[in-house]
């Protein structure tokens, strides 16, 4: 077997290394700031979430996919995947786990929206996005924890970070796809009554695009629920550390109650988000 | 300077070209290439080329032809919804090809209602809610934009349906709220993209009778777009004929028919049943030749026809024409030394208005006392007269290029 010549050696980390120092030195006041604004922000959220008494949640969590889905059994069912987190005593992880999905999902869809509104309005701005979507869903996500960690340190604010970087593409992409794919004649209507892009953009493109926005709301939700487990490696607490925890010490039950905690989590919030999105707006 | 009455749409030489680079195709087009030829040597389509009209207000022009012929480029080209590629139109004087987005856009909203072939409504509001869009789009206050649309949902006849969504209705109820969502607007020009061609023979018949109801009221000024002369002949009071992009003919349905400017038109005209397109007018003889009743006597009246050629006459009384006379009961009567015209006249006659369809005509004309018809106007008084040989010649004359075109043909 012929050996690649050790000679040819493209020093592409080297290059990545500078680049992030230079990044973090010229930055560093404006990521500590950012880091400092989402921390607050975060904190907010987990309180929330810690001190809303568990009835309100079961109870509210039931009745809601019970609405949503139109069937009884499916509300209890959600309401009693809540209570079995609080039975194995693990309530308290899996609200900062929650509330961690839901700041991380707000501000996906704060990014996630406009970029893709943007993308679908530019055939050029969708040509350059579209493969750095490709990538970034391609990419493992583990890989994300670095940057995060390098520009922000350990804790939640970089927990946070890489959940939404690898939660973020899908809303992006599906809302440009339910935005492109509103009937063109629909759009040539209102352009033949004088409406402006943004009267385009809000009584016809959104509204008509939100099933598919819905559907891409539910995959960043689901991804980000996927992120936060991992993303407990940097420090982010809650279920996922627990798993962390567990499988350092081989405690094989205590990893499978937070485990199926997770399971849980991610069953009622998939079906609500798909319950919502594939919803007839009547 | 005085203004006289404007043409509310004028349209000159307008050109569409699509592709990135259309100067060169212009340029060949200008020079005389084809179509085809343009397509195969620059790969630009061509769309509208080199295309004059004009639309007078309170007019219906519909423009047809066949598929692909640039209908749709041309409509699109006057509210720019396609941006044309030269040439001016100009709406009330006011050139739309200059206006940028914004004026564009307040334009739009104050002169132009749109509908569309294929209905083109928004989903996912209700009937209501789609009628008053273009309103809801001007900022109009939503009391005062529910009203006006609730107005012209009861104009088109869907009273009642205001909350359903596009979806529960029918294609031709569908329509119907396409047609309210361009009447609530009160813009004065409509402009309707095969507005009936996606709906049924007999509804779209309703659809056409009742633009034409609601035109009689409401006077706007229609651009309509057809492929089908039945609906061309019945809608327009102008036609303009479309192919590959060039107007190849305009006029009244009757000037199109009756001398179709070349086999193309012709080839439309060949399927339309002529008795239907002709009216009396145009296969009456002219006369305005009548007896009176109280001066004229049998002598007189007989007088009257030897000195038009004609072998009986219209009778008038009190500003009415009250019935005919022949020239054969005339003589008799005076042989009987009558003084007046009472005791020979026929009362018993046919009266049409001059814009009624020739096919009327055969019925009346077909009763056994063998009388003409008599054409008269509003007050009665006699425009001309209408006799069965007469008419099967005018129609025979009308058939004459049809006859040509395909002879032609086949050679
Ligand atoms: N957006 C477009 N791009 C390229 N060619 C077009 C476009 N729109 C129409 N055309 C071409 O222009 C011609 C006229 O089309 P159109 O106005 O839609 O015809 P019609 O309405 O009479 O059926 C056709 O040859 C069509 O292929
Ligand atoms: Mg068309």
């Amino acid at each position: 077997m012929m050996q690649f010549p050790e000679t040819i050696d493209i020093p592409l980390d080297v290059w990545v290394d500078a680049a992030m120092d230079w990044v973090l030195i010229t930055f560093s006041g404006f990521f500590d700031l950012l880091g400092q604004i989402i921390l607050y922000f975060m904190i907010y959220i987990e309180k929330f979430f810690v001190w809303l008494p568990w009835p309100v949640l079961v109870i509210g969590v039931g009745l809601f996919a019970w609405r949503v889905t139109g069937r009884w059994w499916s509300g209890l069912l959600m309401g009693a995947m809540l209570f079995f987190i609080g039975a194995l005593g693990l309530w308290k992880l899996g609200m900062m786990t929650l509330s961690l999905v839901v700041a991380s999902v707000l501000i996906s869809l704060i990014i996630g929206i406009p970029l893709g509104i943007a993308m679908a309005s530019s055939d050029r701005f969708e040509a350059v996005l579209k493969p750095i979507l490709d990538g970034m869903q391609t990419m493992p996500s583990f890989v994300y924890l670095i940057p995060a960690l390098m520009l922000f340190g350990l804790g939640k604010v970089p927990a946070l970070f890489a959940t939404i970087i690898y939660a973020v593409p899908p809303v992006i992409r599906l809302t440009n796809v339910g935005i492109r794919e509103v009937s063109p004649s629909v759009i040539e209507a209102a352009h033949a009554f004088g409406s402006s892009y943004w009267q385009i953009l809000f009584k016809a493109q959104l509204p008509l695009a939100r099933p598919t926005i819905m559907v891409g709301i539910n995959q960043t939700t689901m991804m980000a629920l996927a992120m936060v487990v991992i993303s407990s490696m940097i420090g982010a607490k809650g279920l996922g550390l627990e798993v962390l925890l567990a499988i350092n010490r081989i405690e094989v039950g205590r990893g499978f109650e937070a485990g199926l905690c997770i399971v849980f989590m991610a069953i009622v919030i998939d079906r609500i988000t798909f319950a919502l999105a594939t919803k007839k707006k009547q | 300077m005085e203004k006289i009455k404007m043409e509310k749409i004028v349209v000159e030489n307008l050109y569409k070209i699509f592709g990135p680079n259309p100067e060169v195709a212009l340029k060949m087009l200008k020079k005389g290439h084809s179509k085809d030829e343009i397509m195969e040597k620059t790969r630009h389509g061509v769309g509208v080329a080199d295309a004059s009209f004009k639309v007078n207000p309170g007019e219906i022009l519909v423009v047809m032809g066949l598929s692909g012929s640039g209908k749709s480029t041309l409509v699109r080209c006057i509210n720019r919804l396609i941006n044309p590629t030269s040439g001016r139109v100009l709406v009330d004087g006011e050139d739309v090809t200059r206006l940028n987005n914004k004026e564009l856009r307040h334009f739009r909203q104050k002169h132009f209602g749109m509908v569309f072939q294929n209905f083109a409504l928004f989903p996912h509001r209700t009937v209501l809610r789609n009628v008053e869009y273009g309103l809801e789009v001007q900022g109009i206050s939503l009391d005062a934009r529910r009203k006006a649309a609730m107005q012209a949902v009861e104009q088109v006849g869907l009273k009642g349906w205001e909350d359903s969504i596009p979806d529960q209705l029918s294609g031709g109820m569908q329509q119907r709220v396409g047609l309210a969502r361009a009447l609530a607007l009160d813009a004065d020009i409509m402009l309707m993209d095969e507005a009936f061609s996606a709906l049924d023979p007999l509804i779209r018949r309703d659809m056409q009778d009742e633009l034409l109801d609601l035109q009689e009221k409401m006077q706007k000024t229609i651009v309509f777009i057809s492929h089908d002369l039945d609906e061309a002949i019945k809608l327009g009071d102008r036609i303009i004929l479309m192919k590959d992009g060039v107007i190849v003919q305009q006029g009244t349905a009757e000037e199109i028919l009756t001398n179709p400017a070349d086999e193309y038109v012709a080839s439309f005209v060949e399927d339309v049943d002529m008795t239907k397109v002709l009216t009396a007018e145009s296969v009456m003889k002219k006369s305005e030749i009548m007896a009176y009743l109280k001066t004229d006597g049998p002598r007189a009246a007989l007088r009257k026809m030897q000195k038009a050629g004609i072998s009986s006459i219209f009778v008038r009384e009190k500003g009415k024409c009250v019935g005919i006379v022949t020239a054969k009961n005339c003589r008799k009567a005076a042989d009987r030394g009558e003084k007046t015209l009472h005791a020979i006249l026929e009362k018993t006659i046919h009266k049409v208005t001059p814009d009624v369809p020739a096919n009327t005509l055969f019925s009346m004309l077909g009763d056994e006392n063998q009388h003409p018809v008599a054409v008269v106007d509003e007050n009665d008084h006699l425009l001309g007269v209408i006799v069965v040989g007469l008419l099967m010649s005018r129609l025979a004359e009308t058939m004459q290029p049809e006859i040509n075109g395909s002879a032609s043909a086949n050679v």
